[in-house]
């Protein structure tokens, strides 16, 4: 088994009922959830693999595809989108070359654009891996994710 | 028991029973395509709407899981049924224009055209969920599930990929009222391309009929604890030779 996958488990004794909690842990640890890892699961947990591909496929925050180390959540809602949303999103695209849904070559960054993230007074809005940085320029986003390793 | 009307005639049913059960069972018609006796209601197709009336206030509820209460007036067949009913076989006609039994329901209701622009002609899941309801409820195997979700939901196999669970006994196929899963025997293997499965079937020793996949006589065998040379004959062999 995984031995990132391990403590996770035993972190929720092994319990059915824990699944979207579990998947989320796993999902931290390895960015999305591999196939390979969701077979042991359903091992462990006694959950047919069908359910488990059910559940990861219902939530959009889980990704089966690799997904870089840092998640970019840049809104494009309707207050950041007058505040100028689109030319930082096009700022951020041409920074990291990659497109919203995208992912990196080297696994650095995944782009999602979110349609309101329920700040917007700090419009335009990115999250990234969980952190807002409101009030954005272009010029501001782009020193933001030049801080990320 | 319980007393209640159905289009204006009383009827008693056993508590627990649902408005369907009750209708079915004293021959009074109501389209369903999600509903199957030998799995729990699921409440998806709402093509079984009725109309039910309680202390003068009336709403609509879908009949396969709204069960009876003492009093209830049901109408199954009233103006604003018959609206939702046309409004939801509209949108089945637009994503599934081509499946029988939803072109025979549009035309039940005079309906001509379907609602919106079709995107896929040979589309012919209603996404019932019966496949997936019965692999797990009926046969204990939940091979398959509905995946995604909105526009992109559909029925399928984990990952896309072969069914590794399926052990091809056909149920899904069985109940799907579409009939959007196909499955072929041949060449000594049953294939159901919809699953990615291809199972060999295993040769009735008396007869030479290839009569099972192997795999769901293994299935059969370790689930009802009989020994698996017990299941080496096809049915008629074995009711032939009295067991
Ligand atoms: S529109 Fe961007 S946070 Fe609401
Ligand atoms: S039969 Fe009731 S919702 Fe489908």
């Amino acid at each position: 088994m995984d031995e990132q996958v391990r403590p996770i488990l035993e972190k929720y004794q092994y319990k059915k009922e824990f699944l979207i909690s579990i998947l989320q842990d796993v999902q931290a640890v390895h960015y999305y959830l591999p196939k390979e890892v969701l077979e042991q699961l359903s091992q462990a947990l006694q959950i047919p693999i069908s359910k488990i591909y059910s559940v990861a496929t219902f939530f959009k925050a889980f990704s089966l595809e690799p997904r870089g180390r840092h998640l970019i959540n840049v809104c494009v809602g309707t207050a950041c989108h007058v505040r100028g949303a689109v030319r930082v999103m096009e700022g951020i695209e041409r920074e990291i070359g990659i497109g919203p849904g995208e992912t990196d070559s080297d696994l650095k960054f995944s782009l999602e654009a979110a349609n309101c993230l329920g700040c917007c007074a700090l419009g335009p809005v990115m999250v990234v891996d969980g952190e807002y940085h409101g009030k954005l320029s272009t010029a501001k986003a782009v020193e933001v994710l030049r801080g990320y390793e | 028991m319980v007393t209640l009307t159905i289009n204006g005639r009383e009827h008693q049913a056993e508590e627990g029973t649902t408005i369907l059960e009750l209708a079915r069972s004293r021959g009074i018609p109501i389209p369903a395509l999600c509903n199957h006796e030998a799995v729990k209601p699921y409440g998806a197709c709402r093509l079984c709407m009725v109309e039910i009336a309680k202390d003068g206030r009336s709403r609509l509820v879908t009949s396969c899981l709204y069960q009876v209460e003492e009093g209830l007036e049901v109408q199954t067949h009233s103006e604003k049924v018959i609206n939702v009913r046309r409004g939801i076989v509209e949108l089945l006609l637009s994503r599934c224009p081509n499946v029988r039994v939803v072109r025979d329901l549009a035309t039940e209701l005079h309906i001509k055209e379907p609602l919106f622009p079709i995107e896929n002609e040979d589309e012919d899941c209603i996404l019932c969920g019966l496949c997936a309801r019965v692999c797990t409820e009926v046969v204990g195997v939940s091979a398959i599930s509905l995946v995604n979700k909105g526009t992109g939901k559909e029925a399928a196999s984990p990952f896309h990929d072969v069914a590794n669970d399926c052990i091809g006994c056909l149920s899904c196929a069985f109940v799907c009222p579409t009939g959007a899963i196909k499955a072929e025997d041949r060449e000594g293997y049953r294939e159901i391309p919809k699953w990615g499965v291809r199972l060999k079937l295993k040769q009735c020793e008396t007869c030479g009929y290839l009569f099972a996949p192997e795999k769901q006589l293994q299935y059969i065998s370790k689930h009802e604890c009989i020994p698996e040379d017990s299941l080496n004959r096809c049915q008629d062999c074995r009711s032939k030779a009295g067991g």
